[in-house]
């Protein structure tokens, strides 16, 4: 039992093609993660019944948790692949691909949609230009540090997404990490200063109000950001942009 | 209609890459921007201990003057001078305009910008935003090409693969072909300049710090189309990584900068817990060898140390290439806010916490020095580069620039810690406007007219016959294990120490793996998303970039910081300082040697391998008199 690892992915050879499980066996060694066992498997693509298959195509890059691009679905949770140790792991081991994005090939999806969201919310410190203007930016207290570094810290892995019952294909809902990244700008000294901008893209469809409170995404996250916090807040800062709005009508 | 803008094409979204979108853009041209992935993922992120600028914040009266003094000696005197000056002394501005942008730099209890020690220097110099000071900066230049693709001057072709360039009949580089790895299909496209940022070539190696997109084949490809490539040989390993099967990661020299000790037990055979053996039975050997700077010597050095204990004197923990790197004496929870990331890491991946235990360490091959060559122009009245010029970051190709960690331009023999950040910045800066200073001096585009050109097409087709070939499947070779075998020989031959017994054997051995590279079976001939087809094409390339590397390091018969032969090892004096006599004439050798080996060593692209020659290094800055001395 403890010499073999089992596992079983879930296939899609086409973006447009119909899904399917494939079965492998492949020798136990320690310390293999998820993509350093899918590395191994393509170096010798035999399936279950002894077929040499196409390599199950992946992302990754960093292998080790900061890139953000290894994420899937492990045993039914949705992690990074490089740092899911196998040891541990039920058996056989399933991997699928998110199910919010759609899938390229195999394991790889296509999470354009995340960073289309980061452009609308308009996730960035406007500045004159990439140029020294010789003064730094404003002072920022510790304890403010620690709150924004938490959620710089965001990869894009599309975890919360995925666990976040609103957000789906059918839904517009613009989903718990850019949301995260709005407060975020909205939250530096000089970032403020176009916080009116993000609030009204976050205002109306697919903004802020279609989140459910669910408090999936931030259980969901690697990084343990805390999402509804700022979710929190960023409703209160739309609600009071909205009566600011219509009193300057 | 408005006259059509100059179009300029980067290649990598690394931070080299990033920030010559950046300038590019902000200078009129339109940018198309190409990588493997989405850029926000590049290696950058990976980085995590700091970048260096001196800000002089901690009463140390730190100058910039000695920030170039500790680069140039750190780099063992092999690197152009100039440059070196206008990299430091822009660095504070370039720090400035990191945290305009909203980097979450650390911060001191006044709510600025906090500083740590690093490797190879005496002072606080190293700005940091916990230990994923690289993830931080990457993303503030992501956002702010996000917002120049949002104003329309920034196109992505994300998930695109650089394969060749395209050259006119004059030479100059006049776009590139570039395959989309979703559809498989290749395109050629049209700039007026080309900037390849693709990061280093750790993967070469196999088994690296470097994250999957290093595998140095665009460098490679380039070179193979005539780009110079300069002091391949200079390799970085870094002395304190994680080993692993799939990955060596890396734990940053940040966390010896911030007190942790480098200790094996002094008995080999005592098997006590760590925490168990009294400090008197422990064996700090660096430093014992090196009081001076003890824990924060340079790479090189702490790599060799480390080396000589494992593997000379057969001191490494429990007979393995492994020692101590302890951080246990030091306070939890202030370790969580400064190194948080790592800490992480290393839980993750070997179950064992770092704040209670001290955490097992070995070299890693980490960071190439070495790479395409560029140009610079010299300012004659400040001594440090002209800026803006068209020269600047310019290769041997007209048209072609280069920046970042594909570059060789600001490192030498060896690179200290936290300059690279620095130097992948800084250059992305530097090429982005120098491609502008370039295309303007052509007076029209040529993008637009360019296009229909035969050398497009030209180049597509071949780049089309190369895959074709590839998915015909004549050969019996598998492109993954041909990588393992091409990593296992360059970390056993082109190691830490090298000699040239080793380095003859390295290179007949790549003549095979070469040959053996165009014959390669693929398990998937499929024409979608097709990953193992792209992988063979990597590998192919790296083989060849191999060979530069192993043929700079066979011809080079000296020691210079990463680069280390015996044979030709030239010690210092034990207990001996400059005045002493035995130093003084260990200085007048010293100099003599440099006299012979203080040059660059350039590769040309030949059919029969890399043909050798080499040019002299300007020193005008800091003139080479003392000898690197870390005791
Ligand atoms: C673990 C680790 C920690 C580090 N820590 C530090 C530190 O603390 N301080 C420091 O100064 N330095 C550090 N470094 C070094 C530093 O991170 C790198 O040198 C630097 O980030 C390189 O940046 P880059 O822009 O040149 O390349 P990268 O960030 O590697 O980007 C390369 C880009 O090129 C693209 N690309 C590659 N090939 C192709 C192709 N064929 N076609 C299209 N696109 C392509 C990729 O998609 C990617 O976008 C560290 C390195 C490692 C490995
Ligand atoms: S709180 Fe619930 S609904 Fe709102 S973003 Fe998080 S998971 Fe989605
Ligand atoms: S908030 Fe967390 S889970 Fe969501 S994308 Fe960012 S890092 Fe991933
Ligand atoms: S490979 Fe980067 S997060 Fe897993």
């Amino acid at each position: 039992m403890s010499d073999v690892i089992r596992l079983k992915v879930k296939r899609q050879d086409r973006p447009d093609a119909e899904p399917y499980w494939e079965e492998f066996a492949l020798p136990w060694k320690p310390r293999h993660n998820v993509v350093s066992l899918l590395m191994a498997l393509r170096e010798n693509p035999v399936n279950a019944k002894g077929e040499r298959v196409a390599p199950v195509v992946f992302e990754a890059n960093c292998m080790e948790e900061v890139c953000g691009s290894c994420t899937m679905i492990i045993n039914g949770k949705v992690k990074q692949a490089c740092s899911t140790l196998i040891e541990g792991l039920q058996q056989p081991i399933t991997l699928e691909p998110m199910t919010k994005f759609p899938v390229v090939r195999d394991l790889l999806v296509d999470r354009q949609r995340m960073f289309d969201a980061l452009r609308k919310v308009r996730a960035w410190v406007p500045i004159d230009g990439a140029w020294d203007i010789h003064v730094h930016a404003p002072r920022i207290s510790p304890r403010e540090w620690e709150l924004n570094y938490d959620f710089s810290r965001c990869m894009t892995c599309g975890c919360c997404m995925e666990a976040c019952p609103q957000y789906h294909p059918g839904s517009q809902f613009i989903g718990p990490s850019p949301l995260g990244q709005a407060w975020l700008f909205n939250n530096h000294p000089t970032g403020k200063f176009s916080a009116e901008d993000r609030l009204h893209a976050l205002m109306g469809p697919g903004g802020i109000t279609d989140c459910g409170n669910a408090q999936n995404c931030v259980r969901a996250c690697p990084k343990e950001i805390k999402l509804t916090d700022a979710i929190a807040k960023l409703g209160r800062q739309t609600t009071s942009q909205m009566l600011k709005d219509i009193f300057s009508r | 209609m408005a006259a059509k803008k100059p179009r300029v094409i980067v290649v990598g979204g690394g931070l080299g890459g990033l920030w010559a979108t950046i300038r590019a853009a902000e200078a009129g041209l339109q940018v198309d921007l190409f990588s493997l992935f989405q850029v926000k993922r590049s290696h950058s992120a990976c980085a995590q201990g700091g970048i260096n600028a001196c800000l002089d914040t901690k009463g140390q009266r730190d100058s910039i003057r000695q920030h170039i003094i500790d680069t140039i000696k750190g780099a063992a005197y092999l690197v152009n001078q100039p440059p070196v000056k206008s990299l430091c002394e822009e660095a504070p501005g370039l720090i400035r305009t990191f945290d305009r942008m909203g980097v979450t730099f650390s911060r001191t209890p006044e709510g600025v910008m906090d500083l740590r020690l690093f490797g190879g220097v005496k002072n606080k110099r190293t700005c940091f935003a916990g230990a994923t000071t690289g993830q931080q900066l990457l993303y503030a230049v992501d956002e702010q090409v996000r917002a120049h693709e949002d104003a329309g001057s920034v196109k992505k072709y994300e998930w695109w693969e650089f394969l060749s360039l395209v050259r006119d009949g004059a030479g100059r580089c006049r776009g590139i072909v570039a395959i989309d790895l979703k559809t498989m299909e290749t395109r050629a496209f049209a700039a007026d300049a080309v900037i390849l940022a693709t990061g280093g070539l750790g993967l070469v190696f196999g088994l690296s710090t470097n994250s999957t997109n290093s595998t140095g084949a665009a460098a490679s490809r380039c070179w193979q189309q005539g780009a110079r490539f300069a002091n391949g040989e200079f390799m970085q390993f870094h002395p304190t990584a994680m080993p692993g099967d799939d990955k060596h990661r890396l734990m940053s020299e940040a966390s010896r900068g911030e007190g942790g000790r480098i200790w094996v037990p002094r008995d080999p055979k005592d098997k006590r817990e760590p925490a168990q053996i009294p400090e008197a039975e422990r064996w700090y050997f660096l430093e014992e060898w090196y009081p001076a700077y003890g824990n924060t010597v340079p790479r090189d050095v702490a790599s060799r140390a480390i080396w000589k204990v494992c593997r000379d004197l057969k001191q490494g923990l429990n007979g393995q290439d492994l020692v101590y790197l302890d951080l246990s004496h030091l306070d939890a929870k202030w370790l969580r806010t400064r190194l948080g990331g790592i800490l992480e890491i290393y839980e993750k991946f070997s179950g064992e916490d770092p704040t209670r235990q001290p955490m097992k360490i070995f070299p890693a091959v980490h960071y190439s020095m070495g790479g395409l060559w560029v140009d610079w122009e010299k300012d004659e009245k400040t001594g440090a580069m002209k800026q803006p010029s068209p020269r600047n970051h310019q290769t041997n190709v007209p048209g072609l620039f280069a920046c970042g960690e594909c570059d060789y331009q600001y490192h030498g023999a060896n690179r200290l810690g936290a300059n690279s950040l620095l130097s992948a910045s800084f250059s992305g800066r530097v090429a982005g406007e120098s491609a502008a200073a370039y295309v303007k001096g052509l007076g029209k585009t040529l993008a637009a007219v360019d296009a229909g050109q035969p050398a497009f097409a030209d180049e597509k087709r071949r780049q089309d016959s190369l895959n074709n070939e590839l998915l015909s499947n004549r050969g019996d070779e598998n492109p993954f294990l041909l990588h393992k075998e091409l990593g296992e020989l360059m970390r056993t031959k082109c190691s830490i120490v090298r000699d040239n017994k080793g380095l003859d054997q390295a290179l007949s051995a790549l003549g095979e793996l070469k040959s053996r590279s165009r014959r390669m079976k693929l398990d998937d001939t499929r024409s979608w998303a097709n990953a193992p087809l792209i992988y063979a094409r990597q590998v192919q390339d790296m083989v060849v970039l191999a060979e530069v590397i192993a043929k700079g390091a066979r011809m080079r018969d000296e020691c210079r910081g990463s680069h280390w032969k015996p044979e030709f090892e030239l010690p210092i004096p034990e207990g001996k300082f400059p005045g002493d006599p035995e130093f003084e004439e260990y200085r007048a050798k010293w100099k003599r040697e440099n006299d012979k080996w203080l040059k660059n060593t350039l590769a040309d692209w030949t059919p029969d391998g890399p043909a050798i020659s080499y040019e002299p290094v300007d020193t005008s800055v800091l003139p080479v008199e003392e000898p690197r001395d870390y005791r």
